[in-house]
Order: C-alpha cells, then sequence, then structure tokens
C-alpha cells in the first residue's frame, strides 16, 4: 500500500508543516516515507508544494508524479495539478479560496471551508489543520489518534502547548 | 670564542635564491629574529604567498604551508581556528594582498583573525618579472604599464594601511621601511609588536613593510633605496595607523 | 536500534560529519545546500566546533586547505556555481596531498542556470574541475540513509588516502527528509597525520604543506606517486548497488535522485515482464567499471539515465567496451526525468532488440 499525496498552495499557507505532519506520523506508525519540499525564493506569497509518500515498501522516486491525493489550497495548484490525480484518488480543496469546483468525475473530492472556518475560528495560516482534518476523514491514510502523534513529533520541544491548538482544528476538519 | 652575530635560528639554512640587493631578505630575517626572540618558533606556523617569496617555505624554520596567490590570510584562518594557540603568520607580497587576494586580506581584518600578516609593498610584481602591481605608484613604469602607469586608464594605487586601519576588526596597522638602519630597526620593533599581539590575543596584525626590487625597477640596489625614500615614503607614509593599546 | 528521526539531507551531511569527527566546517551561502551551513552553525559551538561563513568560495576552501594541512577532519559544501570557485583550492589540495571532505549540491547550469537538481556536474567532479592530473574520491548517495554512511566514509577514506573526497548530491537529496539513524555510522579511523603542520616544538624538522615543484622531475615524481594511490583506490573503492543483472537483457543505470525515479520505472516495466536489472555507481570516480564489464557479458544492452545531456554515459561506454550498445536518456536544467518517460524508453530499447 503506498498514497502519494502532493499538498500544494501559496508560501505561508503551513504547506510544507503540514507534510511534515504526514511525514511525522507515518514515522512514528513505522511506515516507509519521503517527505520532499519544493524550495527557491517562494517562502512567502508564491507556490509551494511539498511531496509526501508513505508506503509499507521502500520508497523508490521521491518526486510524485501521479498523486492518489490531492490537498490543493488555492487555485494555480489546482489547475497544475487536478489532472494529474489518479483515477479514484481524492482531491481535498480549499472552497475559501478557489471559486471553481473539481472538474474530474472519476475522483473522489472534498471542498472544505477550509480558510474560512480558520479565520473566523482560529488564525487564517491555519487552514492547512483544517485541511488534515478533511484528509482524514476523506481517506484512511491515518486515523485522528495516529496523526495526533505525528503532531506531536513535528511541533518543536519548546511549543508544546501548540499540539492541542493544532489538534483542536484538525478535528474541526474531521468533524465538517 | 665568543660569538658576537649568527643567523637566526628561525631560518633555515637554505641559502636565499632572492636578487641582490633586495630587501626579501633583511624582512625575512627580523620575522625570523623576532621568532627567536619571543620563543615561538616550535610553536610558529607560516604561510608562505605566491610570488617572490613563494619559497618561503624553504627559509622559515617552522612549519609552513603555501597558498595559492592571494588565498594564505584564509589559509592562515582555517589553521589558526584548528591551533587557536599556535602562532600563526603570513608573509605577502602586494599583487597577493592586494589584487587577487583583496578579499581575503579584507575579510579577515574585518575578522579581527587573531594572525599577523606580513605585507611586503614594492610596487611590483617580482616574481613574474616586474609587471604593474596595485600599489605601483602613478607614473610608474612596468612591463604592463609601459609608458607610464595611467591613474585614469589604470587606476589609482591602493593604501592597504590607511584602508585596513577604517576597519574595526585590526589590533594593530603599521607601515614601516627598510631603507635604513634606524627604519630596519623600527621595522622589527613593529613586526615583533605584529607577533606579541597575536601572542596576547589581540586579534589581526599587519605590518606593511616599503620594500625594494632593483631588478625589476631597473635599477642599482643603491639607486632603489633612493627610490622607496624619494617616491614610495612620501607616498605611502610611515607610521602607525591603528593600534589598540594607544587608545 | 535507536529512534528513527526525520531528518533532510543536508542536516544529515551536517549530523553526520559532526559523529564523524569533523570539528572544523567553513561555508559560503547558496541554494540548495544552505540547511547544511546552517546546521553547522547552530551545532558547531556547542560542541567546541568552528563554523565560519567566509567571505567567497574561494576563501572558503583555502580555509580548509589551511585546517586540512593542520591535521584537522575539515568540511566545506557548497553547489554548482560555488564548486567552480572552489576548483583553485580542490586542486590545491590535491596537490598538497590533504585530506578533507567537500559536499556539492548540485543545482542546474551553467552559468547562474537554476537552483533545481541537476547531474550536469559529474564531469567536473568526477574528471577534474581544477588544474592537473588529480582525482576526488566522489561519492553519490541516493537516500538521506545512505548519506549518513557516506559522510562518515567520506571522511575515513579521506584520512586512509590523504585524498580530497566529495559527496555529490542534488537539490532532491539535500531538501527531502527520510527516516534515518546514525547507528550504522562508520568509525572514524585513526591515522597518525605526522606531515600536519602543528607547530615544531623544536623537536623535528619542519612539515611543508606545498604543491609547488619547479623541478619537472621532482613535480613528476610527486604525480606519479599519487597515481599509484589513486590506482589502488580503483582497484578497491569502486562501489555499486545492482539488482536483476544476472538475467537482465537491458541494464538501467543512473546514480543518485535518478536512480529513485529508476527504479520506479524498473518496476514497472519487470512487472511487464521486461528482463531489466540496474546497476547504481555508489562512487562515481572510481566509477565501477567491474561490474559494467561483468555485466557486458551478458546484457544486450544498456541504459544511463541522467539529470544531464549525457556524462555519466561516456564512463559507462569506456566500461562496457564496446561489447553493447549504450543508450542515453535524460533530462536537465533542472527537470527530473519521470518514471514514465524513462520506462517508455526502455520499453523503446526493448522493442529494438526483439
Amino acid at each position: 500500500m503506498t498514497d502519494n499525496i502532493i499538498i500544494a498552495g501559496f508560501g505561508g499557507q503551513g504547506i510544507l508543516f503540514a507534510g511534515k505532519i504526514l511525514a511525522y506520523t507515518a514515522l512514528v506508525k513505522g511506515k516507509q516515507l519521503s517527505w520532499l519540499p519544493s524550495y527557491g525564493p517562494e517562502m512567502r506569497g508564491g507556490t509551494a508544494n511539498c511531496h509526501v509518500i508513505i508506503s509499507d515498501e521502500p520508497v523508490a522516486s521521491p518526486i510524485i508524479t501521479e498523486p492518489n491525493i490531492l490537498i490543493s489550497m488555492n487555485k494555480p495548484s489546482l489547475e497544475k495539478f487536478e489532472n494529474t490525480v489518479v483515477s479514484g484518488g481524492t482531491i481535498i480543496y480549499d472552497k475559501s479560496l478557489i471559486d471553481r469546483e473539481v472538474e474530474r468525475d472519476d475522483v473522489k473530492v472534498a471542498a472544505v471551508e477550509a480558510t474560512g472556518i480558520a479565520t473566523a475560528e482560529a488564525k487564517a495560516n491555519m487552514a492547512n489543520m483544517i485541511m488534515l482534518g478533511a484528509l482524514i476523514k476523506a481517506t484512511n491514510v491515518f486515523t485522528l489518534d495516529e496523526i495526533r502523534a505525528g503532531v506531536e513529533k513535528a511541533v518543536p520541544p519548546t511549543k508544546k502547548d501548540l499540539v492541542d491548538y493544532n489538534m483542536k482544528l484538525i478535528e474541526r476538519g474531521y468533524n465538517l | 670564542m665568543a660569538i658576537v652575530f649568527e643567523k637566526p635560528h628561525a631560518l633555515t639554512d637554505t641559502p636565499f635564491h632572492y636578487c641582490p640587493g633586495c630587501t626579501h631578505g633583511i624582512c625575512h630575517r627580523l620575522v625570523a629574529e623576532v621568532l627567536d626572540e619571543l620563543g615561538v618558533e616550535g610553536n610558529a606556523i607560516g604561510v608562505a604567498p605566491v610570488g617572490c617569496a613563494v619559497m618561503a617555505y624553504n627559509y622559515f624554520n617552522c612549519d609552513m604551508q603555501e597558498a595559492a596567490h592571494g588565498r594564505a590570510p584564509a589559509v592562515a584562518t582555517g589553521i589558526k581556528r584548528v591551533h587557536p594557540d599556535k602562532v600563526v603568520f603570513t608573509y605577502q607580497g602586494d599583487g597577493d594582498l592586494a589584487a587577487i587576494g583583496t578579499a581575503e586580506t579584507v575579510h579577515s581584518a574585518a575578522r579581527g583573525e587573531n594572525i599577523t600578516v606580513i605585507f611586503i609593498n614594492n610596487t611590483i610584481y617580482g616574481m613574474t618579472g616586474g609587471q604593474m602591481a596595485p600599489t605601483s605608484l602613478p607614473g610608474q613604469v612596468t612591463q604592463t604599464s609601459p609608458y607610464g602607469r595611467d591613474i585614469k586608464t589604470q587606476g589609482n594605487p591602493i593604501r592597504v594601511s590607511e584602508m585596513l586601519a577604517t576597519l574595526d576588526g585590526p589590533s594593530y596597522i603599521a607601515r614601516v621601511s627598510l631603507d635604513t638602519v634606524p627604519n630596519i630597526k623600527k621595522a622589527k620593533a613593529a613586526i615583533k609588536k605584529a607577533f606579541q599581539n597575536q601572542i596576547e590575543g589581540k586579534g589581526f596584525s599587519l605590518v606593511e613593510v616599503l620594500s625594494t626590487c632593483p631588478t625589476n625597477w631597473g635599477m642599482s640596489p643603491v639607486e632603489a633605496i633612493k627610490r622607496l625614500q624619494d617616491d614610495m615614503i612620501p607616498y605611502y607614509p610611515l607610521g602607525v595607523y591603528k593600534d589598540i593599546d594607544e587608545k | 536500534m535507536s529512534e528513527k528521526v526525520l531528518m533532510k539531507g543536508n542536516e544529515a551531511i551536517g549530523e553526520a560529519a559532526i559523529r564523524s569527527g569533523c570539528r572544523h566546517f567553513f561555508g559560503y551561502p547558496i541554494t540548495p545546500q544552505t540547511e547544511l551551513s546552517a546546521y553547522m552553525a547552530k551545532k558547531m559551538p556547542k560542541i567546541g566546533g568552528v563554523f565560519l561563513q567566509a567571505e567567497s568560495e574561494v576563501a572558503a576552501i583555502n580555509m580548509v586547505y589551511g585546517a586540512a594541512g593542520a591535521g584537522a577532519r575539515v568540511m566545506t559544501s557548497s553547489s554548482s556555481p560555488g564548486i567552480s570557485l572552489k576548483a583553485e583550492g580542490i586542486s590545491y589540495i590535491a596537490g598538497a596531498d590533504l585530506p578533507c571532505v567537500i559536499v556539492d549540491i548540485v543545482r542546474g547550469g551553467p552559468g547562474l542556470g537554476g537552483i533545481q537538481p541537476a547531474q550536469s556536474d559529474y564531469f567536473q567532479a568526477t574528471k577534474g574541475g581544477g588544474h592537473g592530473d588529480y582525482h576526488l574520491i566522489v561519492f553519490a548517495p541516493n537516500s538521506v540513509q545512505e548519506i549518513v554512511s557516506l559522510t562518515a566514509d567520506a571522511f575515513n577514506k579521506a584520512d586512509e588516502y590523504r585524498v580530497p573526497v566529495m559527496i555529490l548530491g542534488d537539490g532532491t537529496l539535500g531538501q527531502m527528509m527520510e527516516p534515518v539513524d546514525f547507528d550504522s555510522v562508520p568509525e572514524a579511523i585513526n591515522t597518525d597525520k605526522d606531515w600536519a603542520t602543528v607547530g615544531t616544538g623544536l623537536k623535528r624538522e619542519h612539515n611543508i604543506i606545498n604543491s609547488l615543484y619547479l623541478s619537472p622531475e621532482e613535480l613528476e615524481k610527486t604525480i606519479i606517486e599519487r597515481q599509484n594511490r589513486y590506482n589502488i583506490i580503483m582497484e578497491n573503492e569502486q562501489r555499486y548497488e545492482a539488482h536483476d543483472i544476472e538475467d537482465a537483457d537491458i541494464i538501467v543505470t543512473a546514480y543518485g535522485t535518478t536512480s529513485r525515479v529508476v527504479e520506479s520505472a524498473v518496476k514497472t516495466v519487470r512487472a511487464e515482464g521486461l528482463k531489466v536489472g540496474v546497476i547504481r555507481p555508489i562512487t562515481l570516480w572510481p566509477f565501477p567499471t567491474k561490474i559494467f564489464k561483468e555485466a557486458a557479458k551478458t546484457a544486450k544492452a544498456f541504459l544511463s539515465v541522467e539529470m544531464s545531456m549525457g556524462q555519466m554515459v561516456e564512463d559507462v561506454k569506456l566500461a562496457v567496451e564496446g561489447q553493447a550498445p549504450v543508450h542515453f536518456f535524460g533530462r536537465t536544467g533542472g527537470v527530473i526525468p519521470t518514471p514514465q518517460e524513462v520506462a517508455d524508453e526502455i520499453r523503446k530499447i526493448a522493442g529494438g532488440l526483439k
């Protein structure tokens, strides 16, 4: 079993951090994994994406060309990656920021008011956690309990109070 | 029989290859005498340049490294960071220190790297046969400024001591000359202070030593000394440009 | 076994270097290797080590020269344009027989090029880069875990043979995170560096670190002595990973990140029934010629896949010695070949064989 997950959006949306949580969760679970960020002068405002592969076998290419899961947090990324998702895969997108629907009819789609809810209930840049919650609901990559272990690892030891904060928003996304 | 004069221990028995009348020999001796007097020869690591002093590693009795052209301060930095308790010095000419190695010179000075730099300024590239140096004087005839250095097209000389003295990093910057016995004595005192500063952990010290190159200047040794006095010293005034002890 | 941690390739190099006794690092910022410098800047002061950001790559490599000549285990890192600047110093280091480790996280070139992963500096790494008859041992890891073991090996081999060793990665390897543990890090070997400049203590003749020999006969002697060492390295240090080569019709070869892409492609075409094997060079110099010679006895074709316009393929051809056709497929400029493209290329070659 292998999950090829692309998370994409603007720099500053916590794309890489969301990927890190998945990577750490896989690590705790004893899975094979790779986490590959886009890099360059795009820390804020530009496009950012992150390839996370979670597998029972050693990961061959860490570069995903055909994801089975796409988490899209802005319109350019949906337009870039929509057609790369394998048939039967899952697309989760932030409805607050993307004013169009997924055109594919051979994939499972979850449209989430991530930024809207995050802005109202926490901060706009926590939309990534809402998206992770939606991911857990829409797929069987991880359970909520499993991802908590990942959050605990991904959050720096000096900011342990952020674990519950992040989990609250992940659960919010899960329960939508 | 009482010994009244001998070669410093910090010099090897290898005969110098320098031209007659060249002041490199005097400067080597001054450095060696200072190493002897401070008792640090066994503790010293020198870095030789590219230029006429390229084979200084054969002349100094301490451990030596030969650096690429201009890179001696970087090499010395590497050595000093490995052995902060050793006495590390470079011995460089004007092309090496003030042209190709300007960045290494300025930044090791700015870092206050705790090393000693002996800088031979003879206003010419000696080893390659007499080309224009960054310190060649306006109007100076060299192989690559055959009509005299034209500052409009070939730029102005760099006064290294003045330039480095503007930095916060150096602890001691002085310009000395090897033209007379009294000046040679002053040069030795400056070199000694530059090493003493390092031993005391005060940071970067540089002594600019005005020197002669009779061969490439096309002069006799006596004429060369006269040029140093008449042309160089007015352009490159002697003195201490920075001394953190004199604050 | 200790718990695995997630680390970026660049950081894993730093941690492995520290565990291998490296206490001196001289760097200069350049994408995509900067995390290594940042890691060293953070760690070195806490363990009594030295991190120094030099004024240029030129200065950094010459600081490495000085520190290596002074007997330290020392590292610098850069990416392609920066390695071009270091080439001068690397040549001097090779000429003075100094051990050190140079990391090159390759990006697209020539010129300023780009910042995305590339393998277009294979020639620079394996055929020189600087002037003179010299070689670096060049390690090409393909995972974060292998980065760890090869970094430790790099210091050991550098000391053992008194040669500079390069770790050749690319932006993908440097930036990606994978689980890693440090259990298998080889122990640091202890060599007596009696040639180093540490001060004579007035107890011995002075040591001289130098690459200048004005007498041609003398210079030739040093080069031949070094070549004899290179010959031993070529004999003893060829490393590779290979699978399914015994009955393979086609052998695909790739190193570093590209070898991971190739594994994905080979899995696909093997499932289709094609007899395809893989040779992954781990040392690029010395190139693992022996396994290629051996495989060429039975394989009908070779395919070298690279992120370049065809560099390693020349070494494959030299090793295969005309016993089988050697094909090439590459993307460059920061474009990473896809498994689909590579699989198509393999199918094309297989079609030609029938």
